[in-house]
C-alpha cells in the first residue's frame, strides 16, 4: 500500500436538492476508499460529507433545489480533505452552540445535530467565507490516526 | 436516489416500524408520515425495528426527537430494536441512549410495552 505517495483529487458538482445526498455519499466514499480508510472510518467520513451538505441545502440555499454545490476531495500526506462549497446565504458557525445533549432532547430541538456530528467524527472541520460569496466547509480526516484508533 | 423504505405492522396494542436501506434529509419525510399516520390512529406504542437499515443521517434522528414526546404524552414510546453497531454509535453520539430504550431483538421491546416492570 502506497497510500502515503497516492494524490487523489476529485469534484463533483450537483444541484441543491436532498436527492443528490446519496451520489454525494457514494463519491466520497469511492475517494475516501482509494485513499485508504477502513470501512469504519469511510462511513464516518460519507456521514460528515452528508451532514454539510444537509446544512448548505437547508440553510444556506434554503431548499431552493437548482443552486450548485461542489464537493472537492484531495488526498496528500496521510491527509483527506473534503471541501464543500456553495454560493449561498452566509453562515456564522459561531452562531451555533454547541448542544448540551441532555437539554438538547427535551428541548426538542432538532438542528445543529449536524454540526455537533461532523466535529465528533472528522479530526478538524472549518468554516470559510470567500470573495464572491461563496461559503466553504472543510473537513480533514488523518489516515495515521483512524487507523491507530 | 436514496435506497429507503418503510412498512408499519401491527403486533397487538403495538406497532412495528420496519426501516430499511438509508435514512437521510431526502429519506425522512417518508418515515415522518409513518408516525403522523401511527398518531392519526392513535397508536403510540412503538418500535422501530432497524434490523434491515444501512445508514442514518442527523435528519433522520430528528424524526425521532420531533415524535418522542407525543408518544410519552399519550402513555405510549418509541423503543428501538435489532440496531447494527455503525447506526447505534451514531446514536450514542448524539446521547440517545440517555433517553430512549435500545434492544437487540424486536420481541423484547414489544414485551416492555405489554408487560411494563
Amino acid at each position: 500500500m502506497n497510500s502515503k505517495k497516492k494524490k487523489i483529487n476529485k469534484e463533483l458538482i450537483v444541484k441543491s436538492s436532498t436527492d443528490n445526498l446519496a451520489e454525494i455519499r457514494s463519491f466520497v466514499k469511492e475517494a475516501a476508499f482509494e485513499s485508504g480508510f477502513s470501512n469504519e472510518v469511510v462511513h464516518k467520513i460519507s456521514l460528515s460529507v452528508d451532514e454539510a451538505c444537509t446544512n448548505v441545502i437547508k440553510h444556506a440555499y434554503k431548499f431552493s433545489p437548482e443552486r450548485d454545490i461542489s464537493i472537492k476531495t484531495e488526498f496528500s500526506n496521510d491527509k483527506f480533505i473534503i471541501t464543500i462549497t456553495d454560493s449561498g446565504d452566509k453562515f456564522d458557525p459561531k452562531l451555533v452552540p454547541e448542544p448540551n445533549l441532555e437539554e438538547y432532547h427535551k428541548q426538542k430541538k432538532v438542528g445543529g445535530l449536524g454540526m455537533f456530528l461532523m466535529k465528533k467524527l472528522m479530526d478538524e472541520v472549518k468554516y470559510n467565507t470567500l470573495s464572491g460569496n461563496q461559503n466553504q466547509v472543510i473537513l480533514v480526516k488523518y489516515l495515521a490516526h483512524s487507523n491507530a484508533s | 436516489m436514496a435506497d429507503f423504505n418503510v412498512n408499519v405492522r401491527g403486533l397487538g396494542s403495538v406497532s412495528v416500524i420496519d426501516v430499511k436501506g438509508y435514512l437521510d434529509a431526502h429519506t425522512a419525510p417518508q418515515l415522518e408520515n409513518a408516525f403522523n399516520q401511527l398518531i392519526n390512529k392513535n397508536n403510540y406504542k412503538v418500535v422501530v425495528n432497524f434490523n434491515d437499515l444501512s445508514y442514518i443521517s442527523s435528519a433522520g434522528l430528528g424524526v425521532f426527537m420531533a415524535y418522542v414526546e407525543t408518544m410519552r404524552e399519550n402513555k405510549g414510546d418509541i423503543k428501538f430494536s435489532n440496531m447494527q453497531d455503525s447506526v447505534f454509535n451514531i446514536f450514542d453520539l448524539l446521547g440517545f441512549p440517555m433517553l430512549y430504550e435500545f434492544y437487540g431483538d424486536e420481541k423484547e421491546a414489544v414485551n416492555k410495552f405489554e408487560k411494563p416492570e
